[in-house]
C-alpha cells in the first residue's frame, strides 16, 4: 500500500518561497500568475493492507514527525 | 555546575558552546544524540547551532526524535536548564519545549553577520547579567530564523514577558522582531543569534559572555 502525503504551509502563513517563485515566473513571460504556494510530497510505502488503519498510522506520522502543526497542515492520500 | 553539549550529525558549534561554558565555571560534558540519557549531575543543557541531520525535512526536525531529545525534555520538565542556540533553536521548538517555529528568513538568504540585539527582559537567569533594553552585539548565521507563530500564542508570551531578545534591525522577518524567546518557567531559553560567539576579545566582541557568567553564576548560588 502506497501514501501520499502533502505538507504546505497554513493558510494565512506568509510563503516566502512560494512568492519569489511567483515573482520568477512573472520575469520569464508568465503572466497572470496570481499566487504561488509551495511545500512538499512525502511518498511512503507501508507493509499494512488496510487502509483506514494505514491511512491512520500515516496521519500520527504526520503529527509527530512529516508536518510540523504550528505552521503546516497536511492531508493524506492512500492508495 | 554541570553543562552537557549535546552533538548531533552536523552540529559546528558544540565545540564553541562547551568552551563558552567552560570559560563561565561549568563542568562540561559532551553528549552524543544516540545517549538515552544525560549524565548525572547535569544542571544546564546546550543545544548548539549547526545543520543536524542535513536539516532534512524541516531544521532540528529529525534531531528533535533522537534518543537523547527524551532525556533533554524530561530534564527540562523537571526544571532543568536547557539552553538552545540556532539549530539548537529549531530542535528545541519542534520538541515543543517552546512555542512558535523557525522559517525560512524572509529575504531567502542565509544571513551571517554581527546584528543588534535589545535585552528584552532581564527576568531570566539567561539574562539577568545585562541591563533591561541594553544594546548587544551577536553574530547571527542561519537561512531559517524566521520566527512564526500564532497570535494567540505571541500575544501570551508578550503578556508573560517571555521576550528574552529582540533584533533592533529585523534582518529575517521575524515576528515582533523576536531573536529569543523563554519558556513558561524561564529555565529554557531559545535564540537564533549565537552568544557563544562572543565570549573572547579575540571575537571581536564578549557582549554573550554575560549570559553564561549570569546562568552559570546563578546555578552555583542554588
Amino acid at each position: 500500500m502506497k501514501a501520499r502525503v502533502t505538507v504546505m504551509l497554513k493558510t494565512g502563513v506568509l510563503d516566502v518561497q512560494g512568492e519569489a517563485v511567483r515573482r520568477a515566473l512573472g520575469t520569464l513571460g508568465f503572466e497572470g500568475v496570481e499566487a504561488v504556494r509551495q511545500g512538499k510530497v512525502i511518498e511512503l510505502d507501508l507493509a499494512a493492507t488496510d487502509k483506514a488503519a494505514a491511512e491512520a498510522e500515516v496521519k500520527a506520522m504526520c503529527e509527530k514527525l512529516l508536518a510540523n502543526t504550528v505552521i503546516e497542515k497536511y492531508s493524506v492520500e492512500i492508495a | 555546575m554541570k553543562a552537557a553539549v549535546i552533538t548531533f550529525p552536523g552540529s559546528n558549534c558544540d565545540r564553541d558552546l562547551a568552551v563558552a561554558f567552560e570559560r563561565a565555571g561549568a563542568d562540561v560534558v559532551r553528549v552524543w544524540h544516540k545517549d538515552s540519557a544525560l549524565p548525572a549531575g547535569v544542571d544546564v543543557v546546550g543545544v548548539p547551532g549547526g545543520f543536524s541531520f542535513g536539516d532534512y525535512l524541516r531544521c532540528g526536525a529529525i534531531a528533535a526524535q533522537s534518543p537523547i531529545a527524551a532525556a533533554v525534555k524530561a530534564h527540562a520538565d523537571r526544571g532543568g536548564y536547557v539552553i538552545g542556540i540556532c539549530n539548537g533553536f529549531q530542535v528545541l521548538t519542534e520538541m515543543r519545549l517552546l512555542p512558535g517555529a523557525l522559517m525560512r528568513n524572509a529575504g531567502l538568504k542565509f544571513i551571517c553577520k554581527t546584528v543588534e540585539l535589545e535585552v528584552a527582559t532581564t527576568a531570566s537567569d539567561f539574562t539577568s547579567g545585562y541591563t533591561m533594553g541594553q544594546h548587544i552585539r551577536v553574530p547571527v548565521a542561519h537561512h531559517d530564523g524566521n520566527y512564526a507563530v500564532d497570535a494567540e500564542t505571541l500575544a501570551r508570551i508578550k503578556a508573560e514577558d517571555r521576550i528574552a531578545f529582540r533584533y533592533a534591525d529585523n534582518p529575517n522577518g521575524s515576528m515582533a522582531d523576536i531573536a529569543g524567546v523563554l519558556s513558561e518557567n524561564r529555565r529554557v531559553l531559545g535564540m537564533m543569534p549565537h552568544p557563544e560567539r562572543v565570549v573572547d576579545a579575540g571575537h571581536g566582541g564578549t557582549d554573550g559572555m554575560a549570559l553564561f557568567s549570569s546562568l552559570i553564576g546563578k546555578m552555583a548560588l542554588a
